[in-house]
């Protein structure tokens, strides 16, 4: 096996999804003046609540839905937790992550009574989507085409979200309130409203890419399956400068570390070796963001 | 007459505390009237009445013949109420247009349209005579185009009656020129302005009426025709004026030595500044602020690291020393922006005393503050500088204090020290008129005691009054220096816009 050939480019698509999906939502956070360190419990709710989903009522699209819905409901707890109670929002974000590890682990022996996995082979996973004339060109077609539906749907979110800040009216209110709270106030904008939006466009985000996680790529749930993925996509944000075209170059990079990690256990390289390499990245990562402050912190202080 | 608005018999208590006494105001259209009085008169808190920031304990708002109730901002706006904060409510990365339409903006099927936002920004410039360049980013503007920005989003919100908090405050001599003009291009073209501030000088420059609050009583309301500043004053005030103090001629010894200070960072911002303060002399540096004054400060203070040069304080090298050491050496030091460097908002007023005495023997043993002996001084400040501290007294916290208290306890902490060099940079920021006389007072008799002082202030008003010496700094470097005897206002302003004085002494080495 080559180390580098082009479908290590499709994998790399396929991995930068749930880390994309959660640091588009963590960007939408962090633009209205909130760090939202509780992405990776939001994607773990989501992976468990769509293989739930899916067990219980067979259709995916219904499946991915309560996914959504599960880590939107999540999320509202983080929103009611910070802005409503004024918690500390890296405190509430940490407690989110391991309320979602405890809860999802309780809950697989509840609902599904076993340990550790759960797997059923009749589960259906997610389709490939052969996307028609593009699946015939060489190379462009086994790159581009025959992934998850979710895949192409993290793609457009990001253009979605660039569309959002930077062409609507209220996504323009929404980065304003990131800026300048006080003035945003002082104009008769709903503050706690768009805050309220942001974080839930976000849950809503985190359960797709959970949903990605546990149907997409492997069909079965494990505990703590999102093994910092949320943190990646935290770091990917930040790299990315809350830019939601910026987040997607940064999540390429990450995705690809993901991937080439996979591709070198071809290499009878340890699996605990390679697994490390997004995580090295991340510690590189960090080097170049010293200087940056994330989108959000560049308010100035009033008075 | 029918008045466009009319403020009948407004009270407002807080508690016990009456903050607005049976205020009755009128308003023409086309009219500009301007409301004086010093800290804590009631100006602030009727306007917040107006604007719907606070209800009225009794009274009435009038607008046009029907009385109204305003729950909040959002109900003033909507009857065409617009207030420019002294703070500027601005979004530093979005463009001029942007912050003028934010809240109101032109759209379809929820996009924004932002050329269309562009283009009716642009006929609102041309319209009111405004001046600005709708798609620039508003942090790259002065501080003149953003309370520009603030004036046209306040326009552009649809206000007939526009509510001016201080303006000028923040402006250079050139930018307030610009501004009172601005007023009264709308005056003309029929809107109402209600301008707030304390200097009488642009209060008889622009206003046809103006009303007098002192302790939140009106005092008087007179029309321009009828008045002076001593009167208005006088009315403020509630008695004469002093003169200021006698300069004594002192046998001056250089203090603090200055030479070839350099301070760089991505550019020059300080470049090669020479330059002394005497014993018994108080030198003045004018200019437009963000020309090099905060750096020099900083750099002296030990804020800061130069980059090459030395600072000598009574003979002593303190070049780049720490902030403790230069002050161990002499140094007292009133910062320019009370809230950033002067204060502890958090903490109360008497922590707030305390710093920079804590380990003073006078009131510190073997690790323990002695409180009641600092809290004696503490309160000989109080009271000696009129400070109002609230309902828990040295308890409040510093952040509670308006602006003019907390830097009336500042001046109080620094004087306090008694070093022979003092950096006073804008002592009278946001003070009144009692207070500024009393602060003055107390600089010049600091002078006469034979120490140094330096100066920083954007009023040249305050600078002409106080200083031996006046140096004057554009784009880092020292621009000229005029002795007390040579100095006027358009000889410095010149100088701070970066022209030559014939005839003024460039500085000496």
């Amino acid at each position: 096996m080559e180390l580098l050939d082009w479908t290590l480019v499709s994998s790399t698509i396929r991995m930068v999804t749930p880390i994309l999906l959660a640091a588009l939502g963590g960007a939408l956070c962090a633009r209205v003046g909130i760090f939202n360190v509780g992405l990776e419990g939001l994607i773990l709710v989501g992976a468990f609540s769509a293989i739930v989903g899916n067990h219980f009522t067979g259709n995916l699209f219904l499946a991915i839905l309560i996914a959504a819905l599960a880590s939107v409901l999540f999320s509202l707890l983080f929103a009611y937790m910070t802005i409503r109670m004024k918690a500390n929002e890296i405190v509430v974000g940490v407690a989110i992550n391991f309320l979602a590890l405890g809860l999802t682990t309780f809950a697989l022996r509840a609902v599904f009574g076993v340990k550790g996995a759960f797997y059923d082979k009749d589960m259906a996973g997610l389709p490939r989507l052969d996307i028609p004339v593009l699946k015939d060109i060489p190379v462009l077609g086994d790159i581009l085409s025959g992934h998850s539906p979710l895949v192409y749907v993290a793609f457009i979110a990001a253009i979605l979200l660039y569309v959002f800040f930077y062409r609507t009216v209220t996504g323009f209110r929404v980065l304003a309130v990131g800026l300048n709270p006080v003035a945003a106030r002082s104009l008769g904008l709903k503050v706690t409203g768009l805050q309220v939006l942001a974080i839930v466009m976000c849950g809503a985000l985190c359960g797709v890419a959970g949903a990605q996680l546990s149907l997409g790529q492997v069909t079965m749930f494990s505990e703590g399956m999102t093994a910092g993925r949320g943190f990646i996509a935290l770091v990917a944000m930040m790299m990315g400068q809350s830019h939601p075209l910026g987040i997607l170059a940064s999540s390429l990079l990450f995705g690809l570390m993901d991937a080439l990690s996979i591709r070198l256990q071809g290499f009878s390289l340890p699996t605990q070796i390679t697994s490390m390499l997004p995580y090295v990245l991340t510690i590189l990562a960090m080097f170049f963001l010293k200087d940056k402050g994330q989108g959000s912190s560049n308010q100035q202080s009033t008075r | 007459m029918a008045y466009r608005l009319e403020m009948r018999d407004m009270t407002k208590k807080y508690g016990n505390f009456i903050a607005n006494d049976k205020v009755s105001f009128s308003l023409a259209a086309g009219e500009v009237h301007a409301i004086v009085g010093e800290n804590g008169a009631g100006k602030t808190t009727l306007m917040r009445m107006l604007y719907g920031m606070e209800q009225p304990t009794s009274g009435d708002i009038v607008l046009g013949d029907k009385k109204v109730t305003f729950r909040g901002p959002e109900d003033a706006i909507q009857s065409g109420i617009g207030m420019v904060h002294q703070h500027f409510m601005l979004f530093g990365e979005f463009t001029v247009t942007e912050n003028i339409v934010i809240g109101y903006e032109p759209k379809q099927a929820g996009f924004f349209k932002r050329k269309e936002a562009v283009e009716k920004v642009r006929l609102l410039s041309e319209q009111y005579r405004i001046p600005i360049d709708a798609q620039a980013q508003v942090s790259s503007c002065s501080i003149g185009e953003q309370q520009r920005v603030e004036i046209l989003k306040v326009l552009y919100q649809g206000a007939d009656i526009i509510v001016l908090d201080e303006p000028t405050a923040v402006l250079t001599p050139l930018e307030v020129r610009e501004l009172l003009q601005t007023i009264r291009n709308l005056a003309q073209s029929g809107k109402s302005v209600i301008l707030i501030t304390h200097k009488l000088q642009e209060v008889m420059e622009v206003a046809d009426r103006i009303t007098v609050l002192r302790g939140g009583k009106v005092t008087g309301t007179v029309s321009r025709e009828e008045t002076n500043v001593d009167d208005l004053a006088r009315l403020m005030v509630g008695r004469e004026l002093q003169e200021l103090s006698e300069r004594v001629a002192l046998e001056r010894g250089p203090l603090l030595q200055v030479e070839n200070l350099t301070v760089r960072e991505k550019q020059t911002l300080l470049d090669q500044v020479s330059f002394t303060v005497h014993h018994g002399e108080i030198v003045g540096i004018a200019g437009v602020s963000g020309n090099g004054q905060s750096e020099l400060l900083q750099a002296l203070s030990g804020l800061r690291t130069a980059g090459e040069g030395s600072i000598r304080l009574g003979g002593k090298d303190v070049t780049n020393q720490s902030v403790a050491t230069i002050r161990r050496t002499g140094l007292a030091h009133i910062p320019e922006d009370r809230y950033m460097w002067g204060t502890a908002k958090l903490e109360s007023v008497e922590e707030n005393a305390l710093m920079g005495y804590q380990r003073k023997p006078e009131y510190y043993r073997r690790g323990i503050v002695k409180r009641e002996a600092f809290r004696q001084v503490v309160r000989g400040w109080v009271e000696r500088f009129a400070i109002k501290t609230g309902s828990r007294q040295l308890q409040e916290l510093a952040g509670n204090l308006s602006g003019g208290n907390l830097q009336k306890l500042i001046v109080a902490r620094e004087l306090g020290q008694e070093t022979p060099f003092l950096i006073a940079a804008e002592p009278t920021r946001g003070v009144d008129i009692g207070a500024m006389e009393y602060i003055h007072q107390a600089l010049i008799e600091k002078r006469n005691q034979g120490d140094g002082i330096l100066l920083v202030s954007s009023e040249l008003s305050e600078i002409l009054a106080l200083s031996d010496r006046i140096l004057v700094m554009y784009k880092g470097k020292i621009a000229g220096e005029l002795a007390r005897s040579e100095a006027t206002e358009e000889k410095i302003s010149v100088l701070m816009a970066g022209g030559s004085v014939h005839g003024s002494s460039q500085r000496a080495r």
